[in-house]
C-alpha cells in the first residue's frame, strides 16, 4: 500500500499527471452522488437555454472529488487533506478530456507535530485552465506518525 | 471564513441585514451512509482503500469515514419527500439572494473547504449558513450580476466541528432577458 512520507517530499516535486474522459455518465454521476439534483448537471436543454453553455457540467462537489482523487493518489490512505482551496474559471462538459496537473509548493511541520506538505493544482481541457486549487495535505512525518490521529489542537488545518 | 463583511448601498435593506447572521440551521435528512460514499467514488474512480477496505479504515482512522470533500453532500435535500411542495434548496441563502437581487442565474465560482473531524459512518451532520458578502454590480462572459461570499458551518451530533466551507457565487441576468 502506498504510503507517502515528508522526507519523500520536496519542494518543486510534480505530481503524476491524472487525465480523465468525461461523459455526460461522469457529469450525471457526480451531481448524483453529491445530491445535486439542479437540471444543469444532467438535463442539456436547460443547461444550453437557461445557463447559455453548450452542454450539462461538472458540479463543484464532484469537482472537489476529483481534486481530493488527485492528492491522495498521490499520498496514499495516509495523507489526511486539511483544506482544499479551488475557482472555477471555465466549466467542464462530456467530450472533455480533464487533465489534473500539480506542483509541491513548501513542506512544513506545524509546532504540533504535524507534516504539512501544500500543493499547487489545476486541472486543464484542451490546455486551458479550468480550474486552480490549493490544498494543503498532511502526511506522516515518519513510520510511527499517523496524521488521521490527531484531534483538537494537534489539528491543525 | 471570510473577513469581508461588505455589501453596497443599492442592494435591499433585507438583504444586508443577512449578513454575518446564523441562517438555516438544520440537521442532515440522511445518515452518512456508505451507499453515497462509493457513488461519489465511483463518480471520480477514487480506489482510496481508506474508504474500501476496513482494515486500513481501522487502522488508520479507527473505522470506516467518508471522503472528506463529500462534506456539502450530508445536508443536502433530497429531490422530492412526502408533504414537501416545493423542492427543497441545498443552499438556500444563494436561492433568496437570487430571488431578492432579481438575478435568475447564478454559478459557484470559488469554493474553499477546511477538513477538521472526520466524518464517519452513522453521523449525522448539523449544518448552518452565514452571508459574508455581497459586491456591487459586475459585467462577465454570462451576464451582468453580483457576487456573493457564504460560509457553511459543519458539525456532528458530538457537537464537534467536521468542517467550514466557504462558496463564492455570481448571480446573473444574461446580456438582453
Amino acid at each position: 500500500m502506498k504510503r507517502l512520507e515528508l522526507p519523500d517530499v520536496q519542494v518543486g516535486m510534480e505530481l503524476p499527471e491524472l487525465a480523465i474522459d468525461v461523459t455526460a455518465t461522469t457529469v450525471i454521476l457526480g451531481a448524483l452522488a453529491s445530491r445535486d439534483w439542479r437540471p444543469m448537471h444532467h438535463d442539456r436543454d436547460f443547461a444550453q437555454k437557461r445557463n447559455g453553455v453548450r452542454d450539462i457540467f461538472i458540479n463543484t462537489p464532484h469537482n472537489a472529488a476529483y481534486f481530493e482523487r488527485f492528492v491522495t493518489d498521490w499520498t496514499g490512505p495516509a495523507g489526511r487533506l486539511g483544506r482544499l482551496r479551488f475557482r472555477m474559471k471555465d466549466s467542464v462538459f462530456p467530450g472533455d478530456r480533464l487533465v489534473f496537473s500539480g506542483r509541491v509548493e513548501k513542506v512544513e511541520v506545524d509546532e504540533r507535530g504535524c507534516g504539512w506538505v501544500d500543493l499547487a493544482l489545476a486541472s486543464r481541457v484542451g490546455g486551458k485552465v479550468t480550474t486552480e486549487c490549493s490544498a494543503r495535505v498532511a502526511i506522516p512525518t515518519g513510520p510511527g506518525d499517523n496524521p488521521w490521529k490527531r484531534r483538537g489542537d494537534d489539528w491543525q488545518p | 471564513m471570510s473577513d469581508a463583511k461588505a455589501a453596497p448601498a443599492d442592494i435591499p435593506e433585507e438583504v444586508r441585514s443577512w449578513i454575518g447572521q446564523k441562517r438555516y440551521e438544520q440537521e442532515g435528512e440522511i445518515e452518512v451512509e456508505r451507499g453515497y460514499i462509493y457513488t461519489s467514488l465511483a463518480s471520480v474512480e477514487n480506489g482510496n482503500p481508506l474508504f474500501w477496505d476496513e482494515k486500513v479504515a481501522e487502522e488508520l482512522t479507527g473505522g470506516l469515514v467518508a471522503p472528506p470533500t463529500m462534506i456539502s453532500v450530508w445536508f443536502r435535500p433530497h429531490h422530492w419527500a412526502p408533504g414537501r411542495e416545493k423542492a427543497a434548496q441545498p443552499l438556500q441563502v444563494h436561492f433568496d439572494l437570487k430571488e431578492k437581487l432579481d438575478l435568475p442565474e447564478a454559478v459557484m465560482t470559488d469554493n474553499t473547504l477546511v477538513f477538521r473531524e472526520p466524518v464517519r459512518l452513522g453521523d449525522r451532520l448539523r449544518t448552518w449558513q452565514v452571508l459574508r458578502s455581497v459586491s456591487e454590480l459586475k459585467r462577465t462572459k454570462l451576464g451582468t450580476g453580483r457576487f456573493w461570499v457564504i460560509d457553511v458551518e459543519y458539525v456532528n451530533q458530538h457537537g464537534e466541528s467536521v468542517g467550514t466551507e466557504s462558496y463564492t457565487g455570481f448571480g446573473y441576468r444574461r446580456e438582453g432577458r
